[in-house]
């Protein structure tokens, strides 16, 4: 027998360093905006406001889809530490996202509440854009250990499908609010299709197994 | 993309023009006299030709109690989508774009038809420093001291038939030096028109240069119209084309959603527009949104233009 040295379970590193270190990354890019704001401006270019209000959608919207990559990666490349990370992604998401409608709020309307009302109701990209958000909420709230429990898995798993519909509705906000080029949120549509397209195929795959597993059963007992 | 980083190699606007001066506009201009145009010239962004001084320009009361966006602003936050849809795209690839020589072609419904060298077309006029506002329809607006002469006294030499009603501008094309007019951004070449009445209006003017210099391409060398009662995109940049025609011509953002963008597109709060809300704007510079004026400040001078007309609902 080969005695050796009391190892750290492989889930305290993952505790220990990826997840700050992946925290700090995800941060960076607010920590970027609000460097610029207080050292830089000039690189926010001639209308900083309207910079850092996309900025911080562009940002919501990568994270999203980041964290719509974690299923797809933990079943393709077998590695389930992935999901480890998923809550921390789908929160910086939604930090992003409010922080997009705070600033829009706070700047463009001068917290003017209705003028936010009267913006949702009027203008098609604001009221996709509000549908987005509002069904975000519940995910970030529901997104605690004791929300989970509380819900238990599988309500909460259903809840926390509002996801697709939710990011559905960034990509038309995005599409709606371009004026002419439409090539960039074009690419983001299209990467977003391919991750809805995996769960409608994976899912279809396995809903053929079960049922083929049942029919074998069925003619075994038969 | 809108997370750009600034490359090492861009000039900091506070190289171009410190805080002071560009706050006050005469000292701005005085400093950029003494130091004259050689030293402004290579620091405006995109290369563009620009920053030739131009001489014996007449000042007018317009605007005097204005303050003045920054020329950094003004010549790096552009719509001018031949150079491209992003508005750092038109300081960033205008460089190439050769606005000399110029020659504009006038036709239609006029007794002197003919194509017009730029030269021959201004240097009969004497140019004259108009400070305006600028408002554009994404509820954004600048002040810009423009140089050039009035729309009017052009068109009167060309003299227009009784029936020439509209006055018709056209862009120049040029996929070489106008990366976006390679792709199908908007229907190229773009258009744009104005009413007789509103062409011949003392504010209309054809601009040739601002902030005392030859205009910069990313703001439509060399020469462009400015409406400033108007939504900005009236205002075409790099005209090729003016003609005198019957009926209300063709406008490139009118076609392209005739809903958003009416023809005649003068600024107006209480008409909303789908996207923005056109009661407030952004001036450039400031962080909160100030109250949008009906015609952007400008009703004594055109009001009286549109009497009689629905501007809300049919007009817009
Ligand atoms: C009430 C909710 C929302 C409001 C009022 C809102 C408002 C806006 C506004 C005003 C713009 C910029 C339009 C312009 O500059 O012309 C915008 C762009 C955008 N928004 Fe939102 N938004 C909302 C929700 C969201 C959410 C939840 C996301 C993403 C998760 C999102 C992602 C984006 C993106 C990606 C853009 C385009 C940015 C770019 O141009 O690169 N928005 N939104």
């Amino acid at each position: 027998m080969r005695d050796h040295a009391p190892r750290r379970r492989p889930g305290g590193t993952v505790r220990l360093i990826a997840k700050p270190l992946v925290f700090a990354a995800c941060l960076s890019p607010f920590l970027w905006l609000a460097w610029a704001v207080g050292y830089s401006p000039e690189a926010l270019g001639a209308n900083p406001v309207e910079y850092a209000i996309r900025y911080c959608g562009d940002w919501a919207m990568r994270f999203l889809w980041i964290t719509l990559c974690v299923s797809p990666i933990n079943e393709l490349l077998q590695a389930p530490v992935v999901v480890r990370f998923r809550r921390m992604l789908g929160l910086f998401a939604f930090f992003y996202a409010a922080l997009h409608l705070l600033l829009y709020t706070a700047l463009d309307l001068s917290f003017d509440l209705g003028a936010l009302w009267e913006d949702v109701v009027k203008r098609r990209y604001i009221t996709v854009g509000m549908l987005a958000f509002v069904l975000l909420v519940p995910l970030a709230v529901t997104s605690t250990k004791g929300w989970i429990r509380r819900l238990g898995g599988p309500r909460w798993n259903r809840l926390h499908k509002l996801v697709y519909p939710a990011a559905v509705a960034v990509a038309l906000h995005y599409f709606m609010m371009v004026k002419a080029d439409i090539r960039e949120p074009l690419v983001y549509a299209g990467i977003l299709a391919l991750l809805l397209g995996y769960r409608v195929v994976t899912r279809a795959r396995r809903r053929l197994q079960r049922r083929r597993r049942q029919a074998e059963a069925a003619a075994s007992r038969a | 993309m809108l997370i750009r980083f600034a490359k090492p190699s861009d000039v900091k606007p506070s190289e171009i023009t410190p805080r002071s001066v560009y706050l006050d506009r005469r000292a701005f201009l005085r400093t950029a006299a003494v130091a004259g145009a050689g030293a402004m010239l290579p620091l405006i962004p995109g290369g563009a030709q620009a920053g030739e001084k131009l001489s014996d320009v007449a000042k007018t009361p317009y605007g005097q109690d204005e303050t003045l966006t920054s020329m950094m602003s003004v010549t790096s936050y552009n719509n001018f989508y031949e150079f491209g849809p992003d508005k750092r795209d038109p300081s960033r690839h205008a460089g190439d774009f050769k606005p000399k020589p110029w020659s504009v072609k006038v036709d239609g419904l006029c007794a002197k038809p003919g194509e017009v060298a730029f030269d021959d077309l201004i240097s009969p006029h004497k140019l004259e420093e108009r400070i305006y506002r600028l408002r554009c329809v994404e509820a954004w607006s600048m002040v810009i001291p423009w140089v050039g002469i009035p729309l009017g006294d052009v068109i009167k030499r060309f003299e227009p038939l009784g029936d020439a009603k509209f006055v018709a501008f056209e862009t120049v094309m040029r996929p070489d030096e106008m990366i976006g007019q390679q792709r199908p951004l908007l229907n190229w070449p773009y258009v744009e028109g104005l009413r007789m009445d509103e062409a011949m209006n003392p504010l209309t003017i054809l601009g040739i240069g601002m902030y005392g210099e030859v205009m910069p391409n990313q703001n439509g060398a060399p020469v462009r119209l400015v409406v400033p009662w108007k939504y900005g995109f009236k205002s075409i940049k790099s005209i090729v084309r003016i003609s005198f025609v019957a009926d209300q011509p063709r406008a490139t953002w009118n076609e392209q959603a005739p809903h958003e963008y009416g023809f005649y597109s003068n600024v107006n709060p209480d008409r909303d527009h789908p996207r923005w809300s056109q009661r407030r704007e952004r001036r450039i510079g400031e962080l909160l949104k100030r109250d949008t004026l009906p015609f952007n400040g400008y009703a004594e001078e055109v009001a009286q233009l549109y009497a009689g007309m629905d501007l809300i609902n049919k007009d817009f």
